[in-house]
């Protein structure tokens, strides 16, 4: 029998919490006997007593902590010490009924939710960088919503999360999906083994949505900022959320969204694709897809043909039959848009879109049919608007631009200037088209056909002949429930297409008819 | 660690901003604790460049302060007069609490105090007298902080004064303070009437030497150890002393008895601390500034030694930053005020007492002391808050002192100036308040958090010491 004991300096527990201690310690194997208490000199000669003493406690006063142990061996003794220091541990960090108590910190968050292992992040832009590194070195993978990140900040807080092994969406990131959990601005969407990196937000909502509504799923939607394929970042968080999706057992698909990259991080985005044994679909909002389909991608021209390559993909349909579906829908789009000229009137279409990318590709679309069309963010710099508040011939609207929301909230959540906006251009005889995008989901306003259908019906008093045409991304498990909103739209007059592409179609078929 | 080992765990959110977001998130199932997130302190741009390049610097400086802190140990072993013992004390010198001051600048209270501690002294007749003279500049002031000492609202300490000796056996060092007056009509509120002085005098004659005598055979009272359980039975030691003054009593009575030669005055001391609920405030003050006192001069520590309020200045001072003050304009506490009075009566905060928060005590172990919740909102949750309010600002959590209701959880101790700053959150403390004109004393108690200007002078002042 082996009797050994610890003298702990200025370590003052109160006698419960060592009781407790010490009846866990006497349940150890080969533990024979042991005492954790503080020493007094009553504990000292308890200690006595009970054979437990031993010669370094003589000196001991009433804040040491005293722990001896009896036990029939060696490596019983030394286990039993370090248990007592994990015991000990235990009674201070003890969880209590104060877990609803404020955090004003990430210290103290991280504290009260143990295996965190996000920061979401939408604080004023010129704090932002510091609480995203903060997180990052806590060992947080970092969403940040905010905007106004210096672009030096973005690089330094992603070149120190790429060394970690930890992901930094945005900043300026509005949407992502991680374990089937919609983060910030996103929809409800299905699971399934599709994953997707997008530079792009309303571009992520938009296939998302659309990928769910065809019957696949999402593995994982993640949203790494617009600015992330320029130059000066050179796509590092793009290419770690490739590399990612590409090791993701769940994630059979990938789909990659995105502006036009800077020709630089085209090329690294290309070599990855060229690793990745995984079919890779690929969107260039306006740029050229040859790169990426030498890379071995499937190119898409738009977000609605990447959605339906990858659901198809993903239900073992091939690409080439998706691709009819989707010819035979347009052919579809022209025999109504023929219907439809015949009854109207005025020459000109209004664009007022909510969604960034919506807005782009709405203007591709168009330029097909069309030609470029005046904007606030126009394709083509000698189509820029003059007066934002007074739209010129054949004019799209992004809404969402920083003139339109400064001072108030974005327009997926306050629908008053656009609805504003309705009203005047129904005002104008010239106006023949209204092309609108609702964009649903967590985030957005959560009834969106409060706000539209009675300025469709005002608008539709106004100017009788007067076509809306939109689309809604989101879907039905949406807290909106997108089949209920278009059945609203299409009740107050509307017709509303399957998607932003197919709206923007219709709506280029007809302008091209009527002008 | 790789990006999609997160996609193989519970997606678990800490939501910093947008409070819908968190909302959203629970009702999709996800985990998700809200920050309540405050911009930072705006400080100069090249002091927090500078203080972000040397954390890991600081960061040690401050482990080393705060195991200083954590290791002193408080004994009380002895009392004398403040000339005898208290270094630099001279018979023209009166101590005061808080930052250094100038009679011009003074407070009602502490002038007040000043006035009554001059006639105490017998160097002033009358309150007139004692006013002429103490603007005179024939009398110096000094802040008891510079003096090893520390004293309770006004903290007048005069020549004549008996004070407590108390060493921190650990380091060495001494820190004094005066005895407790009781409440009512007192020095330390700023009273100076004839019933202020005969009480002075009755305690420096009779109370004194009876105390000096009992200290004396008990060798050392253990003050660590009183506070320690002083806590587990509600006590923060400032605003609530009851039960150390209880503790203190119990070892104090049976020496007092034993030494104590004439009966009458016995009973009269006996019934004196039992009478004051307080009487251990001017122990736990000493215990804590002896602890602190050790952890001086640390170079780049960011953790405060001192937080002190002389009733215009609330003051500052950080181990890595010697013998600097940093100061800002002192608030007036949030308190209850006696009958009679409102808070346009009070005084701005004033006092050495938040050497008690300083050490990881009073405002800081609000927790602990459920039956003084009314100072802090009323419901014991509240006073749970503060408290784990103040873990956000300190560099760790104290070995010994312990709240009960989080789980013996230690207090939070040792306030780092950095995270006062970054988290935009002063100090929380308990005081009580004194009438703004002299003479009339306490008119309530109560609460407040520490004005931001001294700590971001102190955070600026660090920085200068990379320089």
């Amino acid at each position: 029998m082996i009797v050994k004991g610890i003298l702990k300096k200025g370590a003052y527990y109160d006698s419960v919490s060592l009781m407790i201690v010490s009846k866990e310690l006497n349940k150890l194997d080969g533990v024979v006997d042991s005492s954790v208490v503080m020493g007094t000199q009553e504990n000292r000669a308890i200690l006595n007593a009970a054979g437990l003493m031993v010669s370094d406690f003589d000196k001991s006063n009433d804040t040491d902590l005293l722990i001896s142990i009896k036990a029939i061996s060696e490596e019983a003794i030394s286990n039993a010490f370090a248990k007592v220091d994990q015991l000990l541990k235990d009674i201070r960090n003890k969880h209590d009924e104060t877990g609803n108590v404020k955090a004003h910190s990430l210290d103290q968050a991280v504290k009260q939710l143990s295996g965190a292992n996000l920061s979401l992040i939408s604080i004023a832009g010129k704090y932002a960088a510091r609480e995203a590194m903060k997180a990052l070195q806590q060992g947080l993978h970092v969403m940040l919503f905010s905007d106004n990140v210096s672009i030096s900040e973005e690089i330094e807080l992603k070149q120190f999360a790429q060394s970690k092994g930890l992901m930094v969406m945005g900043p300026d990131c509005g949407t992502a999906i991680i374990n089937g959990i919609p983060l910030a601005f996103a929809n409800v969407v299905q699971k399934g083994n599709i994953g997707i990196v997008a530079a792009s937000g309303t571009g992520l909502q938009e296939v998302s949505s659309l990928i769910s509504n065809e019957g696949a799923g999402i593995s994982q939607a993640i949203g790494t900022g617009g600015r992330d394929v320029k130059k000066e970042v050179g796509g590092i968080m793009f290419i770690e959320a490739m590399k990612a999706l590409a090791l993701d057992e769940e994630t059979k698909i990938i789909v990659l969204i995105s502006k036009p990259p800077h020709e630089e991080v085209l090329q690294k985005i290309s070599d990855e694709i060229n690793k990745i044994k995984k079919p890779v679909i690929a969107i260039l909002i306006g740029g050229n897809p040859k790169p990426l389909r030498d890379a071995g991608a499937i190119p898409a021209h738009n977000l609605e043909e990447a959605a339906i390559y990858a659901a198809s993909l993903a239900k073992g349909i091939e690409v080439e039959k998706a691709l009819n579906k989707i010819e035979l829908r347009d052919i579809e789009i022209l025999a109504q848009s023929e219907k439809l000229a015949k009854n109207c009137s005025g020459k000109y279409i209004r664009g007022l879109f909510n969604g960034g990318t919506l807005c782009d590709e709405a203007q591709l679309i168009l330029k097909d049919t069309i030609g470029y069309v005046h904007s606030n963010a126009p394709l083509n710099p000698d189509y820029q608007l003059k007066n934002l508040w007074k739209s010129e011939e054949n004019t799209i609207l992004d809404m969402g631009e920083d003139e339109f929301t400064s001072g108030r909230p974005h327009p997926m959540i306050d629908f008053s200037l656009r609805n504003k906006r309705i009203i005047e251009e129904a005002e104008n005889k010239e106006v023949a088209i209204i092309l609108l995008d609702v964009v649903l989901g967590y985030g957005s306003h959560l009834d969106p056909a409060s706000e539209l259908v009675p300025v469709i019906r005002k608008a539709l008093e106004i100017s009788p002949k007067l076509l809306f045409i939109c689309s809604v991304t989101g879907t039905n498990q949406d807290p909106q429930n997108r089949i209920e909103i278009i059945q609203k739209l299409q009740k107050a007059g509307a017709i509303v297409m399957p998607s932003n592409v197919a709206a923007s179609k219709l709506v280029g078929t007809i302008a091209k008819l009527i002008r | 660690m790789a990006i999609n080992d997160l996609f193989n765990q519970p997606l678990k959110v800490i939501n910093t901003g947008l409070a819908s977001f968190k909302t959203n998130l629970e009702k999709v199932g996800a985990e998700v604790v809200q920050v309540s997130w405050k911009p930072p302190v705006d400080v100069d741009k090249n002091s927090s460049r500078i203080i972000d390049a040397n954390q890991s610097k600081i960061d040690k400086a401050n482990q080393e302060a705060l195991n200083i802190i954590l290791n002193g140990k408080p004994v009380l072993v002895g009392l004398d007069i403040a000339l005898n013992v208290i270094p630099g004390m001279k018979k023209n010198l009166i101590l005061h609490s808080g930052p250094p001051i100038t009679w011009e600048r003074m407070c009602g209270p502490t002038r007040g105090a000043i006035m009554g501690a001059l006639i105490y002294e017998g160097m002033a007749a009358n309150p007139e007298e004692a006013e002429k003279l103490a603007s005179s500049g024939k009398i110096e002031y000094a802040p008891c902080h510079e003096h090893a000492s520390v004293g309770p609202m006004a903290g007048i300490i005069s020549s004549s004064m008996p004070v407590f000796i108390i060493k921190n056996e650990t380091y060495g060092n001494i820190a004094y303070c005066t005895l407790n007056e009781g409440l009512g009509k007192v020095l330390r509120y700023g009273a100076f009437g004839p019933e202020v002085i005969e009480k002075l005098k009755w305690m420096e004659t009779i109370m004194y030497p009876i105390l000096k005598a009992a200290v004396a055979k008990l060798g050392r009272v253990d003050l660590k150890n009183i506070i320690a359980q002083a806590l587990h039975m509600g006590d923060e030691v400032h605003n609530r002393n009851r039960a150390g003054t209880s503790l203190l009593y119990r070892i104090l009575a049976p020496a007092i008895v034993e030494t104590s030669e004439i009966k009458e005055d016995t009973i009269k001391v006996l019934n004196f601390i039992n009478g004051n609920d307080h009487f251990f405030l001017n122990l736990s003050m000493p215990a804590s500034k002896a602890c602190l006192d050790a952890a001086r001069n640390i170079p780049f520590s960011s953790v405060a030694v001192v937080m002190a309020r002389n009733g215009t200045d609330f003051g500052v001072q950080l181990a890595g930053t010697g013998n600097q003050w940093f100061t800002g304009a002192a608030l007036v506490p949030d308190a209850l005020f006696f009958p009679g009075y409102t808070k346009d009566d009070a005084n701005p905060d004033i006092g050495d007492s938040a050497i008690t928060e300083t050490g990881g005590l009073g405002g800081f172990a609000i927790a602990s002391a459920p039956a003084i919740v009314q100072f802090v909102g009323g419901t014991a949750k509240d006073a749970v808050q503060y408290t784990l309010d103040m873990y956000e600002i300190t560099a760790g959590e104290n070995n010994v002192y312990q709240i009960p209701y989080l789980n013996f959880r230690g207090t939070p101790t040792g306030i780092d100036v950095r995270k006062v700053i970054e988290k935009n959150i002063t100090p929380f403390i308990d005081t009580g308040v004194a009438h703004k004109n002299p003479g009339v004393g306490q008119v309530g108690a109560g609460v407040l958090s520490a004005p931001m200007e001294p700590f971001k002078k102190a955070y600026e002042g660090l920085a200068k010491q990379f320089e």
